[in-house]
């Protein structure tokens, strides 16, 4: 035990004195977070239409006018020429083209339905589903003002309408601040975890300072242990900074337990130093350590449901993430600081948690050889 | 010349005899394509939802059924009552909840009007306005299609849509161009960087700097072999995603090979520049993989639109390279522009580089001094 | 004074094909000073890996310490010292800290530590450097600061790898003197060198050349078998019979 602490203790010294890293580790995740937690966002804002009117009618006009008023879109260009709405299309000056063909409000005026085309850049496609969903909505609303003018509001009573409200709990008004925030904190702290712990064992191996320790009597799952405890500590500390300046900045919610939050990070960060140790076993270099960490650090972090829905990945793909410990921890931060979940709420996603980070650190101390 | 040359050999076999690493080298951006061509997309599939059915007749299990049936959602087991659902949620066990009020289908046909109520877990907003935007889209097909007979003589905007570029909405058009721009980027940059920093920590930088070579022919010979590897990497990947995933190169292939050799010595030369103020390898890396990897991530359009940030992201994104070149492959791969619709992201790129090399230049002749 | 500490018995050590050890045998006697010479590439590293415990024979009995260095190579490790070719204190730890950590390490106590802290400074007339960083040490003090933190915790022998490469020779001979010291405590000094020089201060040698011992017994009866006035001519004769100088 004394061991461990000498150990843990010649660690701390050695980060300590590196003076880049010690400032980089608190450093680099809190700017980071301070610059990117504002940009991201789904949130359609200023969406660039180019409208073809060939009807310039009231009807028309009327439509132009809703969207022009409308906060989501931002109508960029009026003209007569397809050929020049599909050019804007093209050059990327417009992501949405509306058509209205002459005769549209004349059809309106007879009670017929007014044909629209819409032409939408699809290469971001969720961007363009949401476009067109808030395109609905704009004419859904015109739609029933047509009724209401046309006196026929009568028809709609006596047809049957299916009053549909919608409510997002937790989450009043999509503020995504609240939800990008625990995220993109965890990226930085496990990346850097990941990748120092990582590097500080390689680098050992490579000076030969690891022969040193090799021929005493240090036991190998001391070792690793002491590799491991500063980062910990030191990935806890800039959690806490983090989130507290999220609040002080951003006003996130902290609607749970925040013990539970660390208990939780605690865990999730024993499991990736574990991997990190084992993956330096196999590395001969700091340079070939780097590359493996890399991969590994955007393959769990882009599949951990951080930055796209986790259901929405194949089977195979969320069966792998049952031994990634970024998707635990994801959930479990948002579980509990936007939900307020208990400890039983997230008990099964701690226990898979606690699971893989002992079986990483036992890889990795089984791997580790002191005798060669 | 003989001896640049000389030199860019021994570069050269310096890689090849490092296996392990060139196989990292080539199998981390192959992989990583057909990881996140296949396993991540912004689409809605297999999302859980509960039912919250107060009335439980025949119109409301229709409903049930065609929402079901659309094959987005996952039906988990009904819930009875209000207080069930924060529960459900907080165990993130659905994503929405739809509610039917009590009376329903009576309501509907002899009132005219009944109530449906979407309540979706708002923690995580994107898949949420997702979520909720096809239920709803499903609930008001249905509306429509109950009161179509009705409906005939109606004046309504009825609008047809057509998706340019993408029509089966697929996320990998968007996806995996932004996988090759920002695996290019930190692949180049972390092995330009950690090489020079590697020769300083060890000290054979000295031994470079005293030979007959300049450190212009230093810097190329050192960059040569990783402009090669990642050229190769680049038609590897183009020729994966085009048999993988249809991905087509719609645009000259021409045009977005020179494209990309420009984008990989732009990161090249940023390595150089990032390996100049890195006194060890382990800053180098530090550098070039947690101070690239996140931004890039987030703020050059591969994820999130640029377009969607407050407006000093405009600013912000636009010293981030690969936010010029990830529109610069979009275009020419997926919507087939030529050179014109592109040449002011390239020239950015070109000013990038020249940059990078010129400063680059510049700090290795301070440490001469 | 004749208590075998090391024996070694047809020990073989190969890599893939390569064999490093060919079937060595010999034995260290307590409070000797072993040297272990031959070429660069010999396999003398090879030999002294396997003894400390670092790596493991291909076959062979290797007792060190009274322990079987085969099967439990931890056990081993209590009982000795080793100093490898790089001197590998932490670059980026002080001298102090240095000494703290392998003292902790080896289980002594942080009183007998700090004390033997001074005790050693003093010695080596450090104690300026106290609080200096490995890496701004030169050469030789760093030399001679990895010897003490190996005989630290007064192990049963300590195992030296190359120990004075790129030292002067005043410096070289001042190291020898603390061997000598260490020695006539009663620590076992097994030590592997390629200077043929530092031959004559050990009481017996051995030379390998190509994975095998060409020779084992102390410089002065070799040289009377060899007739030669240098363990190097020594060597020569054995290892290298086409340069035979007449």
């Amino acid at each position: 035990m004394r061991t461990i602490l000498y150990l843990i203790r010649k660690e701390f010294l050695q980060i300590a004195r590196n003076k880049f890293i010690s400032r980089a580790i608190f450093a680099v995740p809190i700017v980071q977070m301070l610059i990117l937690v504002p940009a991201v966002t789904f949130e359609i804002k200023n969406i660039n239409l180019c409208i073809i009117d060939k009807d310039m009618s009231a009807e028309s006009r009327n439509l132009i006018g809703r969207l022009e008023g409308s906060s989501f879109f931002r109508v960029r260009k009026m003209t007569f020429s397809e050929q020049e709405g599909d050019n804007m299309l093209y050059r990327d000056a417009c992501t949405m083209v509306l058509n209205i063909p002459s005769g549209f409000g004349k059809e309106l005026g007879r009670s017929n339905p007014g044909k629209m085309m819409v032409s939408v850049n699809a290469i971001n496609a969720s961007t363009a589903q949401l476009s067109w969903a808030y395109l609905n909505g704009v004419l859904a609303d015109y739609n029933k003002s047509l009724l209401r003018d046309k006196g026929m509001m009568a028809a709609v009573t006596a047809v049957p309408l299916i009053n549909i409200t919608n409510r997002y709990w937790y989450n009043e008004k999509l503020d995504y601040n609240f939800y990008m925030l625990p995220g993109i904190l965890v990226v930085l702290v496990t990346a850097i975890g990941f990748l120092l712990a990582g590097l500080n064992m390689v680098r050992e191996k490579e000076i030969g300072t690891i022969e040193q320790i090799n021929v005493t009597p240090v036991k190998k799952y001391q070792f690793m242990i002491a590799k491991m405890v500063p980062f910990l500590i030191i990935g806890l500390i800039d959690l806490s900074i983090g989130l507290s300046l999220g609040k002080i900045v951003f006003n996130i919610p902290f609607e749970g337990n925040i013990l539970l939050l660390f208990l939780g990070s605690s865990i999730f960060l024993v499991a990736v130093l574990g991997l990190a140790l084992f993956v330096s076993t196999f590395s001969a270099s700091q340079q070939q350590y780097m590359f493996v960490a890399f991969f590994f650090m955007i393959v769990f972090i882009l599949m951990s449901g951080i930055f796209t829905p986790f259901e929405s990945m194949p089977l195979w793909a969320q069966r792998f993430d049952l031994v990634n410990p970024v998707y635990y921890l994801i959930r479990v931060n948002r579980m509990v600081m936007l939900k307020g979940s208990t400890i039983s709420d997230i008990s099964t996603d701690l226990i898979s948690l606690t699971v893989i980070a002992f079986a990483f650190t036992a890889l990795a101390v089984r791997k580790y050889r002191k005798t060669a | 010349m003989k001896r640049f040359l000389g030199f860019v050999n021994k570069e050269f076999l310096h890689i090849f005899r490092d296996f392990r690493t060139l196989i990292i080298l080539f199998g981390i951006p192959v992989a990583q394509i057909l990881i996140f061509g296949f396993a991540v997309s912004t689409e809605i599939k297999n999302a859980n939802i509960a039912f919250l059915d107060f009335s439980n007749d025949e119109i409301t299990r229709r409903i049930e059924d065609k929402i079901i049936s659309s094959g987005f959602f996952n039906r988990t087991s009904d819930i009875l009552n209000y207080n069930q659902i924060d529960g459900l949620f907080r165990k993130g066990k659905v994503r929405e909840v739809i509610v039917f009020e009590k009376d329903f289908s009576r309501k509907l046909l002899s009132e005219g009007k009944a109530t449906l109520d979407i309540i979706t877990d708002g923690s995580e907003p994107n898949t949420a306005t997702l979520v909720t935007n096809y239920t709803l889209a499903i609930t008001t097909a249905f509306t429509q299609d109950l009161a179509k007979g009705s409906l005939t003589g109606a004046p309504q905007i009825v609008p047809q849509v057509r998706m340019y570029y993408n029509p089966n909405l697929q996320s990998h058009f968007m996806f995996v161009p932004g996988v090759i721009t920002l695996i290019l980027i930190l692949i180049c940059a972390l092995m330009t960087s950690v090489t020079i920093a590697r020769e300083k920590e060890f000290g054979t930088m000295e031994v470079l700097l005293v030979s007959p070579l300049k450190p212009v022919q230093i810097i190329l010979g050192k960059v040569t072999p990783y402009f090669l590897l990642s050229f190769i990497n680049v038609i590897l990947i183009l020729i994966l995603s085009w048999l993988v995933f249809d991905l087509p190169v719609r645009g000259s292939l021409v045009l977005l090979l020179l494209e990309s050799m420009l984008y990989i010595l732009m990161s090249l030369s940023l390595g150089i520049l990032i390996s100049t103020v890195s006194k060890t390898m382990q800053q180098a890396i530090f550098i070039s993989l947690i101070g690239l990897m996140v931004p890039t991530i987030l703020l050059s359009g591969f994820i999130y639109p640029i377009e969607n940030m407050p407006k000093i992201y405009d600013f912000v994104s636009a010293i981030i390279p690969p936010r010029y070149f990830i529109i610069i492959i979009k275009n020419i791969m997926i919507k087939g522009t030529g050179f014109l619709y592109v040449w002011k992201q390239t020239a950015v790129l070109m000013v990038m580089t020249a940059l990078f090399i010129g400063v680059s230049i510049r700090k290795f002749k301070i440490r001469l001094q | 004074m004749n208590e075998t500490v090391i024996s070694v018995k047809n020990l073989v050590k190969k890599f893939g094909d390569f064999v490093a050890n060919d079937n060595l045998n010999f034995e260290v006697y307590k409070g000797e000073i072993f040297g272990f010479l031959g070429a660069n590439g010999a396999g003398k590293t090879t030999a002294i890996r396997i003894l400390s415990g670092l790596s493991s024979p291909t076959s062979g009995e290797v007792t060190v310490a009274g322990v079987d260095a085969f099967h439990r190579p931890e056990l081993i490790k209590k009982q000795i010292g080793y100093m490898c070719q790089k001197f590998s204190l932490y670059e980026d730890l002080t001298v102090k800290e240095n000494i703290i950590l392998y003292g902790g390490i080896y289980g002594m106590k942080i009183g007998v530590i700090r004390q033997r802290v001074g005790e050693l400074l003093e010695k080596l007339k450090f104690t300026e450097y106290e609080n200096r960083i490995i890496a701004d040490l030169p050469l030789g003090l760093r030399q001679k600061l990895a010897f003490s933190v190996a005989v630290l915790h007064n192990p049963k022998i300590v195992f030296l790898d190359e120990p004075t490469g790129g030292v002067d020779p005043v410096t070289r001979r001042q190291f020898w003197e603390m061997i000598y010291e260490t020695a006539s405590g009663g620590i076992t000094v097994f030590v592997t060198t390629h200077y043929m020089d530092e031959a004559e201060y050990c009481d017996r040698i051995s030379i390998m050349n190509e994975g095998r011992i060409v020779a084992l017994d102390t410089p002065g009866n070799l040289k009377k078998n060899y007739n030669v006035g240098t363990v190097e001519e020594v060597f020569i004769r054995i290892a290298r019979p086409e340069i035979n100088k007449n």
